[in-house]
């Protein structure tokens, strides 16, 4: 392993590290994939993901990964052969974006539905009309009610490290897990990745032991007609393992901590909360921003906080509400919408604290669409704009030309 | 020429108590074709009359493992369930597809030309009813020219010619290509076993009567069928490698009337259409022979 510089020895444990590569958010998640032993991968490239398919094609064909890679003619297939192939009792992966992510869609519920661990990863991009490659969280929150899992992340690493806890998360709930990256921020960023030792991933994760897959020994039909006396169960138990998901998460964790030495925060991470009056809550390639402004407030004697929203679904409400439950103001920052509604981190947080004990006063911005940089400058903007807010207001607009 | 002699295996995969109407032809091929198949076999169903049929969850007829599937998948689940299984190193499993002309002709058509291209290792059967009768007998694209459906109503009846999937599939220079008949038992089964012993891409079409699509007597179901036969509009034939074209029953014909009046759908027709109908097979039957002809 190289000699590492001082200020990273504490994030890259040496013991636990394999090799540290300077690599863009995608390879980051195709290296996640391989250490994961996947044995089914099926893509169809789009930008910004195209670079994880490509690079997973190599490993296959260098043979550094046994897999079966089926490139097939479009998302909508890419996903409905994991169909087969994870129902046959596969770890399956895939990954795709924005315009290949909505055409997924209906087989984005399948897979949900019908309770196969697959784990996917999207690169956050914006749709279209009109054409835009750029970052965009739309697209993958369009998907909150199909019941996948659902995580965002801030780095490369933490998409690495995430991958590889989604699918323990993933088989042990029976549930999909998508992991989102914001296009080119992370996706084609380059970051030094602490690859971890295949041995200690391996002991996190063991090889996926399915209950009941497609096996000619034990005859099943799985998917058939539901009368109405039977399909409810069917969406109540799902809920019940979305239940399960947000307490197991903190506890995969902390195994993932135990094995591999890293931590990430759990469903959320709060930065600088203690105290702290305001707090700003953030998603993805933003919040690494936001750390910066805080720390600038902070130096300033302005006790600001953050919190970053690592998992959507399910929504972690208490822990939100815990976070949340000193501050008097609270922005959203939302690089998403919900044509008329707003922004849906908003929506969703405030749906979150209207049965808690604490309404601090909330206000939600739109900031950032189709790639828009969000500077420190254009955040400095909204935490003056919070900090001199009388009332709670749904949709602020963040930087729109007149 | 001659028919070669093999019979019905005895075998019984497909238990009883399926639910379709009486007389489905869906549900008679299926059988047949899993007496050849056999035990190891997986079964892909989509959208279509198939998954009603097997009945409800937890039921199932079918006697193997079924993974039912959306409308437009049923080639690319299989070829998911392919690889999913080879990753598990169980080799020796038959992946069978099953999906209606709908799921075939129509909305699945894109994902089995990938699997078709890619020459997936997969036996793809379309059960071709001639509409989609799941939903209440619409048209699809697998309709023939002048008959009634819900969607095209008698005075305004199909004015398209069926897509020809075979000549489509054929373009695709898949290993097996073969239709076949629930009226031609001995000749389906063969067919399912030549399928059986290749590897890569088999495509079987069977055409399938549906007695309340067709408006016909479910008694009748096997005669309709074997009249389609007879009277060439559904000629019994294999295609090997995309151009080497073979016949395999070749029955002393009978005028199309013959199986178009036993088929309430067809009653409307003038008879000027059922000439124009006659001429079409004729024409279709040339250039069958003709490919024949040049094959071997
Ligand atoms: C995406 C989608 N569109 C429409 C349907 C509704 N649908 C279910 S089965 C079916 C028709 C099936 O026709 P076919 O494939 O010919 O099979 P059949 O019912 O005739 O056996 C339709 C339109 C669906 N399930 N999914
Ligand atoms: S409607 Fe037709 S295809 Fe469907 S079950 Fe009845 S007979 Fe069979
Ligand atoms: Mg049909």
């Amino acid at each position: 392993m190289h000699e590492l510089a001082p200020a990273l020895k504490p994030y890259f444990n040496e013991e636990t590290t394999e090799d540290i590569l300077v690599i863009e958010g995608t390879h980051a998640a195709s290296h996640a994939a391989r250490l994961a032993r996947v044995q089914a991968i099926s893509a169809y490239p789009i930008t910004p993901q195209t670079s994880i398919v490509e690079l997973l094609s190599e490993m296959c064909a260098t043979g550094d990964l046994d897999a079966q890679f089926i490139k097939v003619e479009s998302e909508h297939s890419a996903l409905a052969c994991l169909v087969g192939a994870a129902s046959a009792g596969a770890r399956c992966f895939t990954a795709t974006s924005s315009q290949g992510l909505l055409l997924m869609h209906e087989i984005i519920h399948w897979v949900a539905a019908a309770r196969l661990p697959i784990v996917m990863v999207n690169v956050n991009r914006a749709l279209a009309p009109p054409w835009s490659i750029w970052a965009d969280q739309t697209d993958s929150l369009a998907q909150r009610d199909t019941g996948w899992i659902q995580f965002y992340g801030e780095s490369n690493q933490e998409i690495l490290d995430t991958i590889l806890m989604a699918y323990r998360l993933a088989e042990q709930v029976m549930l999909p897990v998508m992991v989102n990256m914001d296009a080119f921020f992370l996706s084609h960023t380059a970051e030094p990745v602490a690859l971890p030792k295949q041995e200690l991933v391996d002991r996190f994760l063991p090889p996926y032991q399915p209950e009941f897959r497609l096996d000619v020994n034990h005859p099943r039909a799985f998917g058939g007609l539901a009368k109405p006396d039977v399909y409810m169960e069917f969406r109540y138990h799902m809920q019940q393992a979305m239940e399960e998901a947000l307490q197991l998460w903190p506890v995969i964790a902390e195994e993932y901590k135990y094995h591999l030495g890293r931590w990430h925060g759990t469903a959320i991470e709060s930065y600088r909360c203690e105290d702290a009056e305001t707090i700003l809550v953030t998603a993805g390639t933003i919040t690494g921003t936001t750390r910066l402004v805080v720390d600038q407030y902070r130096e300033n004697g302005v006790p600001l906080g953050l919190v970053k929203i690592r998992m959507f679904r399910p929504f972690p409400v208490e822990a939100l509400r815990q976070a949340l439950a000193q501050a008097q103001r609270v922005g959203v920052i939302d690089r998403n919408l919900s044509f008329g509604q707003g922004g849906i981190f908003y929506s969703e947080l405030k749906s979150a604290l209207y049965n808690g004990d604490h309404r601090p006063l909330l206000n939600g911005y739109v900031a950032g669409l189709g790639g828009r940089d969000v500077t420190p400058d254009v955040l400095a903007e909204i935490v003056e704009h919070l900090i001199h807010s009388e009332t709670g207001q749904d949709l602020v607009w963040i930087g729109v030309k007149a | 020429m001659s028919q070669i002699p093999v019979s019905v295996p005895a075998q019984e995969i497909m238990g009883s108590g399926h639910v379709a109407c009486p007389g489905c032809g869906a549900a008679m091929a299926m059988r047949n074709a899993l007496k050849v198949l056999g035990p190891k076999t997986v079964v892909v169903i989509p959208a279509c009359c198939w998954s009603v049929i097997d009945g409800p969850t937890p039921h199932s007829v079918v006697g193997v493992p079924v993974i039912h599937t959306a409308f437009e998948t049923a080639a690319i689940t299989a070829t998911g369930v392919r690889a999913g299984l080879r990753a598990r190193g169980e080799e020796d499993v038959n992946v069978m597809a099953w999906a209606g002309d709908g799921g075939t002709f129509d909305i699945g058509f894109q994902s089995l030309s990938g699997a078709a291209e890619r020459n997936e290792d997969i036996i793809y059967v379309c059960y071709d009813n001639e509409a989609y009768m799941n939903t209440g007998i619409q048209r699809s694209s697998a309709t023939p020219w002048g008959a009634w459906t819900t969607t095209t109503p008698v005075n305004n009846p199909k004015s398209r010619p069926k897509k020809n999937i075979v000549d489509a599939l054929a373009a695709h220079h898949i290993p097996y290509i073969a239709t076949a008949s629930v009226a031609y038992p001995e000749d389906l089964v063969k067919k399912f076993e030549r399928a059986k012993s290749i590897r890569g891409m088999r495509f079987i079409h069977i055409l399938s009567p549906c007695p309340p699509g067709w408006k016909s007597v479910p008694e009748q179901s096997i005669r309709i069928s074997r009249l389609a036969v007879k009277s060439r509009v559904f000629p019994l034939f294999e295609v090997l490698d995309g151009w080497k074209y073979r016949l395999t029953q070749d029955p002393e014909p009978v005028p199309v009337n013959e199986y178009l009046r036993l088929q309430g759908r067809f009653r409307h027709l003038t008879p000027e259409a059922i000439d124009q109908i006659q001429q079409d097979v004729d024409s279709r039957w040339n250039q069958l022979q003709q490919r024949i002809a040049s094959s071997f």
